[in-house]
């Protein structure tokens, strides 16, 4: 058959390329600033102002670095490497060179609005999906444009068969969209504020299961497709087994979408989901590891060019970080070793295996190796690159190693008693001051590792700079001859499943759909999975502003409201959390890491002035605290005019507010806030230093009515409480 | 919001078989697989598995046609 004669758009390609190494060093310097928070908690107060700046604080920066990393940098390198092996592997310009530019630009868009709105404190809370409802939407257009642009590619390819690089970008596509939608049903009460539609128990769930997918299908499935593509092509030879690649995908797809409730082991999440949870997580090691040996064999015989290669060892060393985070990530779901790693900081050096090995060493390899091509010519420096892969490397030991040491440091020390039954270490703070070493270890690792990726920047600029650009590459090949959609004779079925994208498709979404359905449904729909609690009332007006000052500062990043019930943790915080406690958190607070204690039960365990002198200076109270200074809450009013608004929202949702609470909301607001002025002005020291200030109308009284509220539902008669349990 | 569809699978019995169905329904299909990518053969997937190496504008005739 005649050949076409076809251009790649290398363009794209660029753009995504120069995208991804900008937000990669972006993002890095946002975690190496959060980490070196834990030091010196006062770093960006900067002396002198006296006030901290609320914008720069911790709980608002740290889904900044999430985001950054995960969306801006691993996002664009994926979308690069997609961009160039679905051209290549299919045979066919990209369906559309309007939708590309539109994905590109509007994507980066969407990082731009996350990194002034979180800052901001315009968050959702819930990890990995902060952005709020409008950027929400922003997402998922993007999103649909970009799956257009990938099935129209395919739709027009000029290769029958569709490599298994494509299935995995296919099912990133599908599964990301689904969860996306799911976890960000939102209620929008005004242009930047929602609640989510779930609440309590339900929203963790579903929470969860976004969050431990979007590791899945956006850190893991579309990484394994460029893996399929990128490593065979650097090493020139082909995949080790391509057998083991499908049954590696179809496994992968249809497991991991049951894991999410592995983070939530020992919670309020009845039991039956938790141990779903734990068995698809511990079978997860089989798909993993047959990808891992798969990518690592097909350098069987070619180990003497990954000596070589700089772009080989960033391979091999990311490979080897997939199957370390994937052996890791089952044994972590045993209920028992889940008990020590939980909340600690073992989890945090963990998702780092992941993060800095496996996705940021991928994207390094691909970027080197694709400087080469997109710009002609040989990299500025090897030599360069070699070193840059060994301050990685070494990056990454010094940032996991510690947190290791860290996480199971704590955790014991979390779970120590004296002989008399009482903690040893009673005093949280005391397990915090212990690890504070291994944060500055920690800190060291991150710098080497962005010191690295700045080379790696330099390296790329430079060969830009002496190559010449393609912004067009010619190719050529033969379009495909029309033939049946049904098999033909001698076709496999598989073979025969490849070339039919969208049943394909639909598998795909079959098999995620599944696992997704079978946890969610049942939770979501029969009322027996949530026991209520007759004492469990809604949040006060005051208290629900309170709430949504504690949202805004992003506290659940570090405050977990959560006790497990283990004796270690209701002999610190009181007694264990029930799933009936929640039901009216939109969204639930739970949070996944104890930097400090958790406040599931703090309400009444301090009087309102040391809420108010702990806000104001954490310091003053607890000597050594690494908690971040919030003095703002004490100038800044407290904006109710929303509020009516988010109580009519939150009716909607199922909280039984009646029409008289809330028209009556703001008198009832004002009251509470008035009681709690009242309160904090018996301390003699208050009225002197803020004694003439209208304290009742500031922002930190209703997040002390909030703090004040918490877990006492129960607390007042427990015995009748559990009864209804 | 999810109030307005849930009533109707509160008294629904039997709702954890739903776990196990999935279970064998996952077995079933990871058995199938595996026997038809067992029984793919040799020659067609060693096609396939050049399938990355295969391009650029020299490449050869892609005849899968």
């Amino acid at each position: 058959m005649e050949k076409e004669q076809f251009y790649y758009d290398n363009k794209i390609v660029k753009m995504f390329l120069w995208a991804t190494i900008l937000w990669g060093i972006v993002g890095m310097l946002v975690g190496l600033t959060v980490a070196l928070l834990f030091i010196y908690p006062g770093l960006l107060e900067f002396a002198g102002s006296g006030d901290a700046i609320s914008w720069l604080s911790f709980g608002r920066l740290r889904p900044l670095h999430t985001n950054a990393v995960i969306f801006a940098f691993v996002g664009n390198g994926i979308f690069l490497g997609v961009y160039y092996s679905t051209q290549r592997l299919l045979k066919a310009r990209m369906f559309n060179e309007v939708l590309s530019r539109i994905h590109f630009w509007g994507w980066q868009a969407i990082i731009v609005a996350a990194a002034i709105t979180l800052p901001l404190g315009l968050t959702s809370s819930k990890e990995y999906a902060e952005l709020e409802w409008p950027i929400d939407i922003a997402v998922v257009v993007i999103w649909v444009v970009f799956g257009i642009n990938l099935i129209g590619t395919i739709l027009k390819r000029r290769q029958r068969h569709i490599y298994v690089a494509i299935w995995f970008y296919i099912a990133t596509l599908v599964t990301i969209a689904v969860l996306y939608i799911f976890n960000n049903l939102e209620m929008p009460v005004s242009a930047f504020k929602s609640y989510s539609v779930y609440s309590g128990v339900q929203d963790a769930l579903v929470q969860w299961w976004y969050g431990h997918n979007a590791v899945a299908f956006f850190l893991t499935t579309p990484v394994l497709g460029l893996m399929y593509y990128f490593v065979p092509k650097v090493a020139n030879r082909p995949v080790y087994s391509y057998r083991l690649s499908i049954i590696h995908f179809w496994t992968l797809i249809f497991l991991y979408i049951w894991a999410g409730p592995h983070h939530l082991l020992y919670t309020a999440l009845p039991e039956w989901a938790q141990n779903l949870g734990t068995v698809f997580s511990i079978m997860l090691i089989f798909p993993s590891w047959g990808g891992m040996i798969n990518g690592l064999l097909t350098l069987r015989g070619a180990w003497d060019k990954v000596r070589e290669n700089p772009v080989l060892k960033f391979f091999v060393v990311a490979i080897t970080g997939y199957g370390m985070a994937t052996f890791e990530g089952p044994m972590l779901s045993f209920k028992n070793v889940n008990a020590i790693g939980h909340y600690t900081d073992w989890i945090v050096g963990h998702v780092h295996i992941g993060a800095l090995a496996w996705n940021g060493f991928m994207v390094a390899g691909i970027v080197y190796w694709l400087a080469e091509k997109l710009w002609k010519t040989e990299l500025y420096s090897k030599k360069l690159a070699n070193t840059h892969f060994w301050l990685g490397t070494l990056g990454i030991l010094f940032y996991a190693i510690p947190l290791y040491v860290a996480g199971f440091t704590q955790a014991f020390m979390w779970k120590q008693f004296n002989p008399d039954g009482t903690l040893v270490y009673g005093n949280f703070l005391e397990t915090v001051t212990q690890i504070l070493p291994m944060y500055m270890m920690r800190a060291i690792g991150g710098t080497l590792y962005l010191t690295g990726f700045i080379l790696l920047a330099i390296n790329v600029i430079k060969t830009a700079r002496a190559g010449s650009p393609v912004e067009d590459e010619l190719a050529e090949a033969a379009p495909l001859k029309k033939i049946s959609g049904q098999r033909i004779a001698g076709e496999g079925w598989h073979t025969w499943l490849e070339r039919r994208t969208v049943l394909f498709t639909i598998l795909t979404t079959i098999a995620i759909l599944i696992g997704g359905l079978v946890e969610l449904v049942p939770l979501m729909l029969v009322k027996s999975n949530v026991p209520t609690i007759a004492s469990v009332k809604p949040y006060t007006p005051l208290e629900l502003e309170g709430r949504d000052i504690y949202i805004r500062e992003g506290c659940n990043n570090c405050h977990s409201q959560m006790i497990r019930p283990f004796r270690s943790e209701v002999e610190r915080y009181g007694e264990y959390s029930k799933a009936g406690e929640f039901v009216y958190d939109f969204p639930f607070l739970w949070g996944s890491r104890r930097t400090g204690p958790d406040v599931h039960r703090v309400g009444g365990k301090y009087n309102d002035n040391w809420h108010f002198n702990h806000m104001s200076d954490p310091r003053s109270t607890s000597p050594g605290s690494i908690m971040p200074r919030y003095s703002w809450l004490i100038k800044n009013d407290m904006n109710a005019s929303n509020l009516e608004s988010k109580m009519k929202g939150l009716v909607t949702l199922g909280v039984p507010y009646t029409a008289e609470e809330i028209t009556g909301a703001k008198q009832k607001l004002m009251e509470q806030a008035k009681l709690i002025e009242g309160n904090l002005r018996q301390d003699p020291e208050f009225v002197k230093n803020y004694g003439s200030s209208n304290i009742q109308n500031k922002e930190i009284v209703a997040l002390i009515a909030y703090l004040q509220r918490l877990g006492t539902d129960i607390k007042a008669n427990t015995k009748t409480a559990l009864k209804n349990n | 919001m999810l109030k307005f569809i849930s009533h109707n699978f509160d008294g629904m019995n039997g709702i954890e078989i739903y776990p196990i169905i999935s279970l064998l329904l996952f077995f079933i299909v990871f058995v199938t697989m595996l026997i038809i990518v067992i029984k793919m053969p040799k020659n067609r997937i060693d096609e396939l598995s050049q399938l990355p190496l295969d391009n650029d504008t020299n490449s050869k005739e892609n005849n899968h046609e």
